[in-house]
């Protein structure tokens, strides 16, 4: 297995290599190019790179306004400033306009660390979701979020990102990945449960598998990387199978992908749902392996929630 | 600008009051004061300064218009329909269900409205953008946009006033139109945003401060920010709210509301013995 790498430390790298490729990127910041990695496109193309200082609800719209005159802007800033902080620009200027903006969010959720609560955004796939026609995508380790980028520089319409600071394992690196938005990744098969997993959880979900067949439990696990639109299609199917779901995501329980997939399955597949994530309580200031510790944002938390799922099968 | 001009513009900002007034009174909602206020710099924009081409709405070297005080909209519909975008029977569609011309402007729905806006404070720094992109691909268009006093109380505005400074944008004209009124009331009283001209020119702009109703100023101010160079400029136009309709003038109450039809008949007969009166 690869070294360990940031989410948005492949974000920085692909946007470097891409903007070869593609003359229309350009890439706003707002004072934050050294940590989410949109330095390293700086350093290549200074003459494409706009820092726009801390002003991020100014950055948004410039984007809107770079979009609407042909170009293909990535707006990069912390979770929380653009998706929180933000919503209102991001809703009113990119998403009702469906202007062809790329939000690039880094240091998402509690695995930011020492920052603490403020820094910590568990709030940003709901928030994004909620906005008509807006793609929400959440990788889940450095290949993926390469291709997430190119997918998104390709398609044509407001796209979310949300990367991670946290450097991760690399779980991607196999000849038969293939990268496509709205496309759930089944990674493993199992009869049992279904284990929905999106970015840093999928390597946990992983995990728990190997602990749950030790157990006897046979677990699937789906890889949803794009959070909007959902693969309804695959976790249904697999629903169907299993009779029962647990989603793990490092966000708040409330409106991510637990509540998407909950969402999708009421309708058509009612199973039960178990919601593994942050328990609707703000981070705190920690180093992020601890704080993973702390909210049980690992294997073992994922194990507890599948025995919960399994208690609950009709 | 000769003297044909000038009262071709008077009687077209005479038609572009009527119309704004007609939409709003068929939507049984919307803003008139602003769009009042703001009439004789948008006639200005849609028939001397815009290069632009209504058959022809997306040209990539077009100028772009930004309403950013969007519920100003009924003026900017109107001063479209005269100048050809779409049929003036629309106006009496506003703010109707299935609609072209929605509550404020709608970019997807109508070609030749550069931006959606309607938030305050949102539409001038997507028009920091369109005159970024114009510098980046060494084009020549130039970028307008129009915020309103009130809306100047949005921190945005100030974030984008610097941007503009930062990136020398003189493709970017910026026009207040300062009717010194909001809902809650006079500007000054509610929140003083001004003096303007002194924070402008602190920004590092290019101050114009100009009479909003007189189209010889506003097309002599447009000249000069055109002929600006290194900095962004900004034309202060002082307006009265609700301009042309006795009864508006000056009431921060007819921000937001629909005249009744005993109104819109007087509303009627003082804009267009108004337009009788330019000959």
């Amino acid at each position: 297995m690869a070294d360990k790498i940031a989410t948005r430390e492949a974000y920085g790298n692909a946007l470097a290599d891409l903007g070869s490729i593609y003359n229309d990127v350009v890439v706003l910041d707002a004072d934050l190019a050294a940590a989410t990695k949109t330095g390293i496109f700086k350093k290549k193309f200074p003459e494409r790179f706009f820092d726009c200082g801390i002003a991020e609800n100014n950055m948004f719209g410039v984007a809107a306004g770079l979009a609407a005159s042909g170009k293909i802007p990535f707006a990069s800033t912390f979770a929380m400033f653009a998706a929180g902080r933000s919503f209102d620009q991001v809703r009113n200027s990119i998403g009702y306009p469906h202007l062809n903006v790329k939000i690039a969010a880094t240091h998402a959720g509690i695995s930011v660390g020492e920052d603490g609560a403020t820094h910590q955004c568990n709030e940003d796939l709901a928030l994004m979701r909620t906005i008509p026609g807006m793609v929400v995508i959440n990788p889940s380790d450095a290949i993926e979020a390469r291709c997430a980028v190119e997918a998104a520089i390709k398609y044509v319409g407001p796209v979310y990102m949300r990367f991670g600071r946290l450097a991760v394992s690399v779980i991607n690196d196999n000849p038969e990945y293939k990268f496509e938005i709205g496309k759930g990744i089944t990674l493993a098969k199992g009869t049992d449960v279904t284990i929905v997993a999106t970015g840093i959880m999928v390597e946990q979900a992983l995990i728990a598998r190997e602990m749950l067949a030790s157990e006897g439990i046979s677990a699937e696990v789906i890889n949803i990387h794009t959070i909007k639109p959902l693969d309804t299609e695959l976790i249904v199917a697999s629903a169907q199978q299993t009779g029962a779901i647990v989603t793990t995501e490092e966000h708040n329980i409330i409106g991510g992908l637990g509540g998407a997939v909950c969402e999708a399955v009421s309708g058509i597949c009612p199973v039960p749902v178990v919601r593994h994530g942050v328990e609707d309580v703000f981070g705190k200031s920690a180093p992020a392996k601890d704080l993973i510790e702390h909210f049980s944002l690992n294997a073992k938390g994922i194990v507890e929630k599948v025995k919960l799922a399994l208690t609950m099968k009709i | 600008m000769n003297s044909e001009k000038l009262s071709e513009l008077k009687k077209l900002a005479a038609e572009v009051r009527l119309g704004a007034v007609e939409a709003v009174y068929n939507g049984k909602s919307g803003h008139p004061g602003g769009a009042l206020s703001a009439a004789d710099v948008i006639t200005c924009l849609y028939f001397s300064e815009l290069n632009i081409n209504p058959d022809d709405p997306k040209n990539p070297d077009r100028d772009r218009f930004v309403l950013s005080k969007g519920h100003s909209c009924p003026a900017l519909y109107a001063a479209m329909a005269l100048r050809g975008y779409f049929d003036i029977s629309g106006l009496k569609s506003f703010r109707h269900l299935g609609a072209l011309m929605q509550g404020h402007p709608d970019m997807k729905t109508i070609p030749g409205i550069d931006m959606s806006a309607g938030s305050l404070g949102q539409g001038f720094s997507c028009a920091c953008g369109m005159a970024l992109a114009g510098k980046i691909n060494n084009k020549d268009y130039r970028t307008y946009v129009m915020i309103g006093d009130g809306e100047s109380q949005e921190g945005q505005i100030w974030e984008a006033t610097m941007f503009a400074s930062h990136y020398k944008l003189d493709n970017l004209c910026l026009i207040i139109d300062n009717n010194g009124l909001q809902i809650d009331g006079r500007v000054e009283d509610v929140m003083n945003p001004m003096p303007y001209e002194s924070k402008f020119e602190a920004f590092g702009w290019n101050v114009i401060t100009i009479d909003g109703h007189d189209v010889e100023q506003i097309c002599d101010a447009f000249e000069k920010a055109r002929s600006v160079k290194g900095k962004p400029s900004v034309i202060i136009a002082k307006t009265v709210k609700g301009k042309g309709v006795s009864f508006m003038e000056n009431e921060a109450g007819w921000h937001g509301k629909a005249p009744n039809d005993a109104e819109y008949a007087q509303a009627v007969k003082e804009l267009t013995e108004y337009e009788n009166s330019l000959n």
